[in-house]
């Protein structure tokens, strides 16, 4: 016992202390706003934070709490409360779960601070549109819409100009609610730090190519909080920079995150967040490693098109061209891209009924893969947050008999 | 060598001893509120039945929902791979497998050694599995067993869109109420079931020859909706509803 203590231990990630440091931090700063002054913004996940960050505004992000929520398994609850109010189950359940938590001040850390000013980026889903206006209205308080064409497979001209345009209205409006005028020279600077903040996610991603890998995509889901939160900001580097040695120092001496990897395999679609630790020590009894995901590496997919020393104009295409935000064929190459890169054996797609736009099209891309790669697949049924749409004993069937497929196949 | 093979499923629990590679029993009870007591005393009977005793089992696997509660079996093996293995067993020339029990449905496609190459799984809804036709024959109140025959004489099957097996039992009430013929409305119900099985034997491509194994293979009434809709000859065996323990035991003597 002592033996296995002690391996448990070796594999333990230092980094994570700091992180839920940086984040208690970052949340204590967000709560006590109004005594310091500072204005707060909602803001979506996939939004453009970095003018926000120039402009001293604490982005707040209601999806992040959503996954806090659905972590410490206070999601079915929540999302009643939205129930009781008329809006539908098959709704998102970030979406029922904040407006939930609005009404109550509940979940984990007791609610959100009330925002100031909403930024609402629908590259990630439509339902944010509305989501963002109930919010608004709720609050009473001014709402921006940054609103980026779907690009099935290019960033057309229009598209382009369109939302370029955009980015000086939503300077212009930063200027109103904040009453200053926006720092030109201080966006510049933010937008080296994000993308370098991006550069060094990746790196860090990059490590689970090792054979063991250091990591898991289960690691990935807790160490993504600060490049979705805190991205255009100096700690975050500092955090990435120290994350990205811990695993360096992981593959050098061989420290693996599952004890036995002997399968390997990619994760596609949001977590299911209340069974985080059930499904990786699920897989890691299988020794399969779950080495990378298709949601965790969307914070640094658009580096392609960011250009930091022309950071507002890139910044309009990276966003525009983000994963959710592009076509099923685009997103196949992704996924057979990462299939190679990673190596993986398998695939395993949770299919969520929280997040429409990410689900939309995996069968197709299941197809794709097995198609083009040969490798098996898995579709887990569920809700990213709700956990009253889980099914433990179905699922567990489903694992047990996908690890024995791909055992039989090896 | 002598192996046993366990089914727990979520309505009935199945047994199946084989001798040298060779079925010499099998038994089917109800699984009821203890499983690993439906285990041990399914396999017991069937045991008495052969005139053996427990020690002279070498190996017994487990599988179906409470496959990890038989803490007597030597491993637990989920039923899909051991559909698979019973159905290969019993004829190597299987290619594709429709499983269809108590509380889901599943299709599987194998290679030519009975390894599981593709399954599919119903999503967490009871349409299109034993339960859903359990539920229907309580409101019709005709015993599941003539639900098959029953269905057969139907001439113009009623239409049962529903999938949701709480609506489509109000549907079923309704065309009751109107005075539909039983056997239109049961074969309404076959086929409803064969649509939702259907599709997702289509999403990972079944071909022939296909078996169809599972209580719910012993409904000719289902047989012949899923033939229509897949446009495929279906075999069913007599042992299909203890497949899945067949399997299990096929796979104790690989251990």
């Amino acid at each position: 016992m002592a033996g296995e203590a002690q391996e448990k231990e070796k594999r333990k990630m230092k980094s994570a202390k700091k992180m839920r440091d940086i984040m208690t931090n970052y949340y204590i700063e967000a709560k006590t706003a109004g005594e310091t002054g500072k204005k707060v913004a909602w803001i979506t996940s996939g939004g453009p934070v970095e003018p926000l960050i120039a402009m001293d505004v604490i982005p707040v992000y209601p999806e992040n709490h959503g996954a806090m929520i659905g972590a410490s398994k206070m999601g079915g609850e929540l999302c009643e409360r939205a129930e009781e109010l008329g809006y539908s189950g098959d709704i998102c359940s970030y979406a029922r779960s904040d407006i939930g938590c609005s009404l109550v001040d509940g979940g984990p850390i007791g609610g959100l601070p009330k925002p100031d000013m909403l930024i609402c980026c629908n590259n990630i889903c439509g339902t944010v549109l509305k989501w963002y206006e109930v919010q608004a209205r709720y609050y009473d308080i001014p709402l921006f819409i940054f609103d980026t064409p779907f690009c099935h497979t290019e960033y057309a001209d229009e598209a382009k100009k369109y939302v370029r345009k955009q980015i000086d209205e939503y300077t212009g409006f930063l200027e109103g609610v904040c009453g200053k005028k926006f720092d030109h020279d201080r966006i510049k600077e933010v937008g080296r730090l994000s993308v370098e903040g991006q550069q060094l996610w990746q790196e860090v991603l990059d490590t689970a190519m090792n054979k063991p890998s250091p990591m898991t995509c289960f690691d990935a889901f807790f160490f993504l909080a600060l490049i979705v939160t805190l991205r255009g900001t100096q700690e975050t580097i500092d955090f990435y920079r120290d994350l990205l040695e811990e695993m360096r120092g992981r593959v050098a001496e061989g420290i693996s995150a599952i004890p036995n990897e002997r399968y390997r395999l990619l994760w596609d679609n949001l977590p299911i967040w209340y069974r985080i630790k059930w499904l990786s020590e699920k897989f890691a009894s299988h020794d399969a490693c779950l080495v990378a995901d298709t949601y965790t590496s969307a914070w640094c997919g658009s580096l392609k098109y960011m250009d930091e020393n022309n950071f507002l104009d890139s910044m309009a295409e990276g966003y525009t061209r983000i994963y959710l935000n592009i076509g099923v064929d685009e997103m196949i190459k992704i996924v057979l891209e990462m299939v190679d890169k990673y190596d993986v054996d398998g695939f395993v797609m949770h299919s969520n009924r929280s997040c429409k736009p990410y689900s939309l099209g995996q069968y197709d891309i299941q197809r794709a893969v097995q198609r083009e790669k040969g490798i098996p697949s898995l579709i887990i049924e569920s809700h990213m947050v709700d956990e009253r749409s889980f099914s433990e004993s179905q699922t567990e069937t489903r694992i047990d008999a996908f690890m024995e497929m791909i055992r039989q196949k090896k | 060598m002598i192996t046993a093979g366990v089914d727990i499923g979520s309505i009935t629990a199945k047994a199946a001893v084989i001798v040298d590679g060779e079925v010499k029993g099998t038994r089917v009870d109800f699984t009821g509120y203890n499983a690993e007591q439906a285990g041990r005393r399914v396999l017991d009977e069937l045991l008495k039945e052969l005139g053996m005793d427990a020690q002279s089992i070498d190996r017994v696997v487990s599988t179906g929902y409470g496959r990890n509660s038989v803490k007597f079996a030597d491993k637990a093996i989920t039923e899909i791979i051991c559909h698979g293995t019973g159905a290969h067993f019993l004829n190597p020339q299987v290619r594709s497998i429709i499983d269809v029990g108590g509380q889901d449905s599943k299709a599987m496609v194998v290679d030519s050694e009975g390894r599981v190459r593709d399954f599919a799984m119903n999503d967490k809804c009871a349409a299109g599995t034993g339960r859903f036709l359990e539920v229907m024959a309580r409101a019709l109140e005709v015993d599941l067993g003539d639900f098959g025959a029953k269905s057969l004489k139907s001439e113009r099957p009623s239409k049962i869109s529903s999938i949701c097996t709480v609506f489509a039992e109000s549907e079923v009430i309704s065309l009751i109420s109107k005075g539909e013929k039983r056997e239109n409305i049961i074969a309404g119900i076959h086929d409803s079931v064969a649509s939702r099985i259907s599709a997702l034997a289509k999403r990972i491509g079944v071909g022939e020859p296909l078996m169809m194994t599972g209580g719910v293979a012993k409904n000719m009434g289902v047989v012949k909706a899923l033939e229509n809709r897949l446009k495929m000859s279906i075999e069913v065996l007599e042992s299909a509803q203890v497949n899945g323990a067949i399997g299990a035991a096929v796979m104790a003597a690989r251990l």
